[in-house]
């Protein structure tokens, strides 16, 4: 089996005086769509973002790649190639859609192709190019976050619930830009509550509560299981469409 | 007793106990050990000034909140005794009416400022009450008619104040008295939350107290004895006017005596004030005199004039803040355990 | 930020159309708006890089004034070097003198920023407490360093022969070196404004006013623009500081502190982070200043403030808010 992107082994994390990662393990497999499931509170945000460099880990060792990421900044960790669509989409209100793409595109101008895939995603980014991003509505954002983070090719993007508070018509369309981005070379790794969402999108699964890893494996085995289901989050993924 | 008296925040340190003995005993026994009238004058500013800082060490230290208003409550301390006793028949009565009407003013103003700028970030707030600090500097220096404009009120004191001993003992008296106020104050379970509410807004809040309203009453409070301080010191020069209660350069001596004295701990106040106030009267000759002899000598001359003194004050400061935040006391505190 | 809010444009045009009504005469009128731009440009000039400062870094730099008074005696340090061109009768060669001077003046005030962003505030990043007590700190040792270099006598500053005086244009007299004050300040800020609008820089300072973090997850080191931003600031109030001193035609060592107010009221009714903010703020405090000084001089000092706490009811944050994160 090959390598995976991103491993994490023993981090912990303090907040403060909060512990809130208490030893995760687990790894990403490369070219995949990893889930990072789990209730309220079992530090899922607080995983992505120790990844990202944002919180220092406390503990423990994050492998990029091959390269120990767990004591760098976090300008160098985004440029080993990580993206971020962060829970709050951290879009820049008074820039422009244009202007939000052009930034996020390091190495230069977007690639003509690249711009095309996200209007035909996300049609609203060519019809609201030239308006300032505090404009969009709450999906039209988190479109244009997730546009931000794939206008170049990544090797690993992080998303923290991407489809929370919007409207059904929406997390559909998001998904279908999620199955056909899964189809590049890119690695997701993706925070979700919406079990609907993870199913469908999920090729391997890592459930955390209390800030460990309590179950990693295949999606497609935690959707066969309802009692393992229910063990795990309290409830079916069935019932959450 | 003397635990119940000092609310029991002890100096926790001999060499600061004896410090503030021998401040104690300077400053009470000072016409007597120190005859002449500009000791009498050092000892009665010191007195004051010990009053003033520890009011902003309430709002510095305890509450965590810079304000460059500070300056203009002492004014109107000061402007509120001198009108009234400028207008009014010379007596006690004049007094009371100046200084209540000095403190209802500044109560009134500091709850505004407070409620209208605690809300929002440090930085703000600072620049407000710089702002509104100016304001009422012009303000006092425009309208003549009634403040004496650039020039100030000089009045007469009433009979008994005219006796130097008798006013001293009254200055000195009431700052030892409200002093102790401030003691009881902070260290009170108002003064508890104030000190929490420093450390953590966020977890304060959560833990149910409007910190807002413990802001404020901080503030007020502060510019309440601020004011007082006012008055003792209008009492004492017979004189107020702008560069002696609201010149910018004092709300910075006051910084630099909070900070070097010891931020948080009162007895900073007590500490920065008298050295500050000696040094102010006393190194300045000293720095003259080693000023000229360095005559010759490049740069140094005028980096040991003794108008530079402020330049060697505010490196001190800096150094302070960045290694001292406790200042002299917690120095003294770090070092020795009583 | 939807369209562009011109409101607050309209707002200064307001004020200055009313002037003209109280007034009645146009050449009055004229002199003191003209007057009006030279000192708001100028404050402009002095108190853009605090703002950007203080949007992009979350600092807030009581010292600033530190740079506008280092700028102005270096300034007048250089005219005063240069006194033979400054005094010929050749508009070429006093322009060449004031080039030299307002060049010298930015360089003096941007090596001292630098200075003080490395030495004295990066330790307090965060802190806004002791943010404000060293700053304050910073600004009465160098006020004093200032005194040891320079003396603590007034300095006469004179315009250059050319830039004296006034042109006159029927019964009004346009004073030259307003004339010049206003170009300098609307060159940059124009120049402010396209390297904001224009430049993948200015795209990293306008979207890390907003949200830092977010720029550092997209791969920036937005550390090291907050230097170059620091240093830009300090010196344009350098670059402000001396030509305020040529416009006020005399320097004391104040006055930097003197413009603090002014500045920070300035910055506050802009909106802290906004240049454009600034700009409009600036004009409104110099036209309200001088229209003001004119009509009812007893009130002219305390009028900004009042005009401050009325903007602030109107909008709390300022005419232009900069959306934070």
């Amino acid at each position: 089996m090959a390598e995976p992107l991103l491993a994490l082994a023993g981090v912990h994390t303090h907040i403060g005086q909060y512990h809130i990662l208490q030893g995760v393990d687990f790894a990403v497999p490369r070219g995949e769509l990893t889930m990072l499931l789990g209730r309220n509170g079992a530090g899922k945000t607080t995983a992505l973002r120790t990844i990202l460099g944002l919180w220092r880990a406390s503990a423990g060792s994050i492998r990029l790649d091959g390269a120990e990421i767990a004591n760098e900044d976090t300008p160098t960790i985004a440029g080993r190639s990580v993206a971020y669509v962060p829970e709050s989409m951290g879009i820049f209100a008074g820039l422009t859609v244009r202007e939000n793409l052009v930034l996020a595109a390091r190495a230069g101008p977007p690639a003509a192709e690249r711009l095309e895939t996200i209007f035909r995603f996300f049609p609203p980014m060519k019809k609201f190019w030239d308006l300032a991003a505090g404009n969009l509505s709450g999906g039209q954002k988190q479109m244009l976050s997730i546009s931000r983070a794939i206008v170049e090719p990544r090797k690993l993007i992080l998303i923290d619930e991407p489809t929370k508070g919007l409207a059904p018509a929406i997390i559909q369309n998001l998904i279908e830009a999620f199955a056909e981005l899964k189809r590049t070379d890119t690695t997701i790794l993706m925070v979700e509550q919406n079990f609907h969402a993870a199913r469908s999108l999920g090729d391997s699964v890592a459930v955390m509560d209390a800030g460990r890893i309590v179950h990693a494996g295949r999606m497609a085995e935690l959707a066969a299981d309802d009692a393992l289901q229910t063990k795990l989050l309290g409830l079916s993924l069935e019932a959450h469409q | 007793m003397i635990g119940a008296l000092l609310s029991g925040d002890l100096p926790r340190s001999r060499l600061l106990s004896a410090l503030l003995l021998a401040v104690l005993a300077g400053l009470a026994l000072a016409p007597f050990v120190f005859p002449g009238t500009k000791p009498l004058d050092v000892a009665a500013k010191a007195c004051v000034f010990v009053l003033l800082v520890a009011s902003y060490d309430l709002l510095l230290g305890y509450t965590g909140i810079v304000s460059f208003a500070h300056t203009m409550f002492f004014g109107i301390g000061g402007y509120g005794v001198a009108i009234a006793l400028s207008r009014m028949e010379t007596g006690w009565s004049a007094v009371a009416l100046g200084a209540a009407a000095a403190v209802a003013l500044s109560l009134t103003l500091s709850f505004v400022i407070g409620l209208f700028s605690l809300r929002v970030k440090a930085i703000f707030f600072a620049m407000i009450t710089l702002a509104v600090a100016s304001f009422f500097a012009i303000l006092a220096s425009q309208l003549s008619g009634f403040t004496g404009g650039e020039d100030g009120i000089t009045f007469k004191v009433p009979e008994l104040l005219r006796t130097r001993l008798v006013a001293y003992y009254l200055v000195f008296g009431t700052s030892l008295v409200l002093f102790l106020v401030l003691l009881r104050v902070v260290n009170s379970p108002f003064g508890r939350v104030l000190l929490a509410v420093r450390e953590n807004e966020f977890r304060a809040e959560a833990l149910g107290y409007r910190t807002v309203i413990y802001r404020t009453l901080a503030n007020c409070f502060g510019a309440a004895v601020a004011t007082i301080a006012g008055v003792l010191y209008a009492l004492w020069l017979r004189y107020t006017g702008p560069n002696t209660t609201l010149d910018f350069g004092i709300m910075i001596d006051i910084l630099l005596m909070v900070v070097i004295g010891g931020m948080g701990t009162m007895y900073g106040a007590v500490i920065g004030a008298t050295i500050f106030v000696v040094a102010q009267n006393y190194l300045q000759e000293a720095m003259k005199a080693f000023s000229e002899s360095m005559k010759g000598v490049p740069l140094l001359p005028d980096l040991f004039h003794p108008d530079r003194w402020l330049l060697w004050l505010g490196v001190l400061f800096v150094l302070s803040v960045y290694y001292y935040p406790h200042g002299i006391v917690g120095q003294l505190r770090a070092g020795k355990k009583a | 930020m939807k369209r562009a809010d011109w409101i607050p444009v309209g707002l200064t045009a307001a004020i200055a159309i009313a002037a003209l009504a109280f007034m009645g005469n146009p050449s009055t009128w004229l002199t003191l708006s003209i007057a009006g731009l030279a000192m708001g440009l100028l404050i402009f000039l002095m108190a853009s890089g605090l703002t950007l400062v203080f949007g992009l870094m979350d600092v807030m730099n009581f010292a600033h004034g530190v740079f506008i008074a280092v700028g102005a005696y270096v300034g007048a340090s250089v005219m005063k070097y240069l006194a033979a061109p400054a005094a010929a009768d050749s508009l070429l060669e006093n322009l060449g003198a004031l080039l030299c001077a307002a060049l010298a003046a930015a360089l003096a005030a941007a090596l001292l920023g630098w200075f003080f962003e490395r030495v004295i505030i990066r330790p307090v990043y965060g802190q806004h407490l002791k943010q404000i007590l060293i700053t304050t700190g910073g600004l009465i040792v160098a006020e004093q360093l200032i005194v040891v270099l320079w003396g603590p006598d007034l300095v006469p500053m004179q315009r250059p022969t050319t830039l004296r005086g006034a042109f006159l244009v029927g019964d009004m007299a346009i004073e030259k070196f307003r004339l010049v004050a206003v170009a300098v300040g609307l060159v940059v800020f124009v120049a402010m404004m396209l390297l904001l609008n224009r430049t993948k820089i200015g795209l990293l300072i306008r979207a890390g006013v907003e949200n830092k973090e977010m720029v550092e997850a997209m791969g920036y080191r937005i550390r090291r623009l907050f230097v170059a931003v620091f240093v830009a600031g300090s010196a344009l109030a350098g670059l402000g500081g001396a030509l305020w001193g040529l416009y006020q035609e005399s320097l004391t060592v104040h006055i930097g502190a003197q413009m603090m107010v002014l500045i920070f009221i300035v910055i506050i009714i802009g909106g802290l982070g906004s240049v454009g903010g600034c700009f409009v703020g600036a004009l409104l405090v110099g036209l309200v200043t001088n229209y003001v000084g004119y009509l009812a001089p007893k009130v002219a000092l305390g009028t900004n403030i009042l005009l401050m706490v009325l903007i602030l009811l109107w909008r709390p944050q300022g005419l232009y808010p900069v959306s934070k994160s």
